[in-house]
């Protein structure tokens, strides 16, 4: 019998096998699985349901109409779709245009976020990582993420070195991957 | 510090998306070279992934679901409708039916009406066909002209016995100094070099394209004559790239498909 994580990813395949083919029902069901996650992201970053909104369909049509850029060998849709929105969230707040095609983003991660129950595990650990680091490391990194901001301008805002911020924000993912290896 | 140290906190932001303009360009340079380098931005990317989850807030409203698959259905009805348009194109028409008495009069009627019709057409078509003759010829003649202003703007660039002058501030030695003018809708290139280092006999200096997505393109292998200065021109390029950045190594005389490290010169858009 597949755990619930091998039914999760073997559900994702099935899911973009299905979109693919163009199966509208395999969309609904995509949508159903990650909007919540996606919709929160984008949320997050713009801070304007209309503007989440906008990202939200965006990035569910982008999936729509290259399936094929999500590669299922390499990581989970859901931690694939969470980077692709974040990305395009972004670029919005910044009111810039997208460096990086959804083609060229490939993505490794240990936890599998396919079903409810494992993000929401996923995401207690994560705010555990994220509650025990250093106040200017956590601090530098979700400039970094929530608000797009670049090392320079970390650097001023803080006053910090821009080596020392450069080095911070890799350590803070390192410790969140860290965290999911043991 | 080892080469990849020197990349491991850029490979962060890269992952984060907030690496732009020559840093960006740099490390694109070294990606495509690296492939342990290319694993670890996969995996920062994951770890980036794993920031998203910390986000917590309301489910989407129920509209949205409603107005992503009205969208995904109308694209779906697109793209069903030009696939019967492509699929009635490629039907062979069918033969007309055989038919006695009246209806083979009327049979003999309408070809021969069609017949008439697609002579007065085939006229018509001769006519338009002579005008656009005398069109492609008055084109040509201007399109002669052009060529020729542009020998004349062209010529003391790259002609040989050209002096070259170049100006720099009064306290500051000559430093190495490139310009490339690319029109990415030609595909073309030209790009010029002052005060180039000479390089040791075999040795070359070789031109790369660094394109928005993708792996550095070879743009021309070129040596500076005795006063440091070269030029490329028209290099051979794949059409419409977008670059964003040109950079130059030192590579072996007959030039490299991929970049040898380090990155001896590099600049993006002005």
């Amino acid at each position: 019998m597949l755990s619930s994580r091998q039914q999760g990813s073997a559900g994702d395949l099935a899911l973009v096998t299905g979109l693919k083919s163009g199966d509208q029902g395999a969309m609904a069901d995509v949508y159903d699985r990650y909007s919540s996650m996606v919709y929160a992201v984008a949320l997050r970053v713009l801070g304007d349901t209309g503007a989440a909104e906008d990202v939200l369909q965006e990035v569910f049509l982008q999936l729509w109409r290259k399936p094929g850029a999500f590669d299922a060998a390499r990581g989970s849709l859901g931690s694939w779709l969470a980077v692709i929105t974040r990305n395009r969230a972004i670029d919005s707040l910044r009111k810039r245009p997208p460096e990086t095609d959804i083609e060229d983003v490939v993505l490794s991660v240990a936890p599998d976020i396919a079903g409810e129950a494992d993000r929401a595990r996923a995401a207690e650990k994560v705010r555990g990582v994220i509650g025990e680091m250093a106040p200017a490391q956590r601090s530098a990194l979700e400039m970094a993420y929530w608000e797009g901001m670049s090392h320079s301008e970390i650097a001023v805002k803080t006053g910090e070195p821009l080596g020392t911020v450069k080095t911070r924000i890799r350590a803070g993912l390192i410790a969140l991957r860290k965290a999911f290896q043991t | 510090m080892s080469e990849h140290e020197q990349f491991a906190d850029d490979l962060a932001l890269y992952a984060l998306d907030a690496l732009r303009g020559e840093d960006r360009a740099r490390v694109d340079v070294h990606l495509a070279a690296c492939a342990a380098c290319r694993l670890e931005l996969e995996r920062l990317r994951g770890d980036t992934a794993l920031l998203a989850l910390s986000a917590a807030g309301p489910r989407p409203p129920q509209r949205a679901r409603q107005r992503l698959l009205d969208a995904v259905a109308r694209e779906a009805r697109v793209a069903e409708a030009l696939s019967q348009i492509t699929r009635k194109d490629e039907t062979p028409s069918r033969a007309w039916p055989a038919g006695p008495g009246w209806w083979g009069w009327l049979a003999w009627a309408v070809s021969a009406t069609l017949v008439l019709a697609f002579a007065l057409s085939s006229q018509r078509a001769n006519m338009e066909l002579r005008e656009q003759l005398v069109d492609a010829s008055s084109q040509v003649a201007k399109n002669a002209r052009e060529l020729e202003e542009l020998r004349k703007i062209a010529a003391p660039i790259l002609d040989p016995e050209t002096q070259r002058v170049t100006l720099v501030s009064a306290t500051a030695p000559p430093q190495p100094q490139g310009k490339a003018f690319y029109l990415r809708n030609r595909s073309s290139l030209v790009f010029l070099a002052n005060n180039m280092p000479a390089l040791p006999a075999q040795k070359a200096y070789e031109l790369w394209l660094i394109p928005v997505s993708g792996a550095p393109i070879p743009a021309g292998v070129f040596k500076p004559d005795a006063r440091g200065s070269a030029s490329v021109v028209n290099p051979p390029l794949p059409a419409g790239v977008e670059a964003k950045a040109f950079a130059i190594t030192v590579e072996n005389e007959t030039g490299a498909m991929t970049p040898t490290m380090p990155i001896v010169m590099m600049g993006s858009g002005e």
